[in-house]
């Protein structure tokens, strides 16, 4: 992986990185803070595909939502040598029913045995939350269980 | 009515009406200068408006105007950024200067303006405008692009030329002969290398003693030190603005940053009375006889400001079309242009046609530049795809 930084006088710094597929694909930080997610154009790699403005709080969702994505993949590596365990992913959004109520409220451990090892709030990883954990929308739910139990778990947490 | 009145009712309107000319040219997605300026023009010409109660006060505005631009000329890059861009791209620089300067200066000796009149179009014809490029790289959605660095790194270095070359520029304005001049700009350059050696080596001095956690006192004490450094500078014959625009760099770090943002709105409104001026005291009239020659002046300096863009993002490994999108983003010239134009005007040692030119110039890039930028991929495509398509075709 190739990472680069560029320095753009006047606005601020670019950091990138040019992926397998050979696109590059950075943020843009300016200096006020603001940041951008940049993705570079197929055909022309010179050129940018989208840049997309994001204020402080959705960059930081964004990047909770990316490093979610690896502590799964990091979490379903380890449980690897534990059949029948796995790992998986719930978003609380605005319309949950569990956003703004304590994670003991939403019973998940009594009722399927599957249980939260990790909350991703704004990019930060809260690692074992206790049952007084206040959910708030956008947290990200890192849940370790059974696939019944994980498949409980989401009929709890999304419900249609 | 006394005058007043009068005068708050003139300059409301001027604002109001400036205001409207700037909504105008955001919604077509130019920039306001060059409308700033033909509304000047318009008004100068119809004589509806002697801008009376605007003498004192338009004076005053459009000189703090300049101030206010070029500090915050001063405090767009930091003294880092000017130190690495000089390092990296200090060739691209030099071919920047050499193409770009040559054309107006050789228009300058032709209209028989002398060396004075030359030495202030290649300025007028050299310096981009780094407003303008900055804006249309932002809304054109670039600034993740491979070529944007190329095209900042020759803006850091045209910022850097400017002050070497505004503090040479007043002293030979103010010398009447070669030999006077000579001594002003050995003055000048000495004053000049104080201030820089003091700025690098006390900026965060003067930045701390500026910085302030409340915006109110911050800006007051902000705006107090450049007019201060402004009419000292003024005083030892370095004109108000240098003194503004080494002042802008001697502040640095998240002073800087913050100057820029309480800065931008007040520069902004004065910097419009400052374009509105400079259009109202162009005599109209003066047009017609230069337009010619303003024409093939900017026809020539967009071309050589494309091949410097091309040449230098063409040294960075950069595609063809990457290279159409660096040359053409350079073709703006604006608010620099006419500081310049406007110091030679006012210290009354060029031809009064100047004036006139260095308008018309910037009208007419102010306005093609943005659009060249955003045609520029597009056409440039179309062309690549008209002269493969024969070679493709079976």
């Amino acid at each position: 992986m190739d990472f680069e930084e560029t320095p753009l006088p006047g606005i601020g710094i670019r950091r990138e990185i040019t992926i397998a597929a050979g696109r590059r694909v950075g943020v843009i930080i300016h200096r006020d803070g603001r940041s951008e997610l940049m993705i570079s154009r197929q055909g022309d790699l010179d050129a940018t595909l989208a840049s997309v403005p994001l204020t402080v709080e959705e960059a930081a969702a964004l990047g909770g939502l990316l490093g979610g994505a690896q502590l799964v993949a990091q979490l379903t590596a380890e449980h690897r040598d534990m059949p029948g365990v796995n790992t998986e992913q719930f978003l609380i959004d605005v319309a949950s029913p569990f956003s703004g109520r304590t994670l003991g409220d939403t019973r998940l451990r009594t009722l399927t045995g599957a249980s939260v090892v990790a909350v991703v709030r704004a990019g930060d990883v809260i690692p074992s939350p206790r049952p007084d954990f206040v959910l708030q929308p956008s947290d990200l739910l890192i849940v370790v269980g059974t696939t019944a139990g994980l498949s409980a778990a989401a009929e709890i947490l999304r419900p249609s | 009515m006394n005058s007043t009145t009068l005068s708050l009712i003139e300059l409301g309107v001027v604002f109001l009406g400036l205001g409207i000319l700037g909504h105008l040219a955001s919604r077509v997605g130019l920039p306001p200068v060059p409308l700033y300026l033909l509304g000047g023009l318009g008004l100068g010409y119809s004589g509806i408006l002697e801008f009376s109660g605007g003498t004192d006060f338009g004076e005053i505005a459009s000189e703090i105007g300049v101030v206010l631009l070029l500090l915050m000329l001063g405090l767009e890059y930091t003294a880092t950024e000017l130190v690495t861009g000089l390092r990296r791209s200090w060739l691209a620089g030099v071919v920047d200067i050499v193409l770009n300067a040559a054309p107006g200066a050789v228009v300058a000796l032709m209209l028989g303006w002398g060396p004075v009149g030359a030495l202030v179009m290649a300025g007028v014809t050299y310096i981009s405008s780094s407003g303008i490029i900055a804006k249309v790289l932002g809304d054109l959605g670039r600034l993740g692009n491979r070529e944007t660095p190329v095209i900042l790194s020759i803006l850091v270095i045209e910022d850097l030329a400017m002050a070497v070359y505004l503090p040479v520029l007043v002293a030979v304005l103010a010398g009447a002969s070669l030999l006077g001049g000579l001594q002003s700009v050995g003055i000048a350059l000495l004053v000049l290398a104080i201030i820089l050696v003091a700025a690098l080596r006390f900026g965060h001095v003067v930045s701390r003693a500026i910085a302030s956690p409340d915006r109110e006192s911050f800006l007051l004490k902000l705006i107090g030190a450049a007019l201060l450094v402004a009419g000292a500078a003024s005083a030892m014959q370095v004109s108000a603005a240098v003194g503004a625009f080494l002042l802008g760099i001697a502040i640095s770090g998240a002073t800087a940053r913050d100057a820029v943002r309480v800065l931008e709105p007040l520069r902004d409104v004065f910097a419009a009375i400052f374009f509105f001026v400079f259009g109202l005291t162009t005599d109209p009239r003066t047009i017609p006889p230069v337009l010619g020659v303003a024409l093939l002046l900017a026809v020539v300096t967009a071309a050589t400001k494309v091949a410097t863009g091309w040449w230098a993002a063409g040294r960075q490994d950069i595609g063809m079309a990457g290279r159409a999108r660096a040359g053409t983003a350079l073709i703006a010239r604006g608010e620099f242009s006419i500081v310049i134009a406007g110091l030679a005007v006012a210290s009354g040692s060029v031809d009064q046609g100047l004036a006139a030119l260095a308008t018309t110039y910037v009208l007419l890039l102010a306005v093609t530049g943005p659009v060249a930028a955003r045609v520029a991929e597009p056409v440039f495509l179309a062309m690549r795809s008209r002269f493969r398509a024969p070679v493709g075709a079976p």
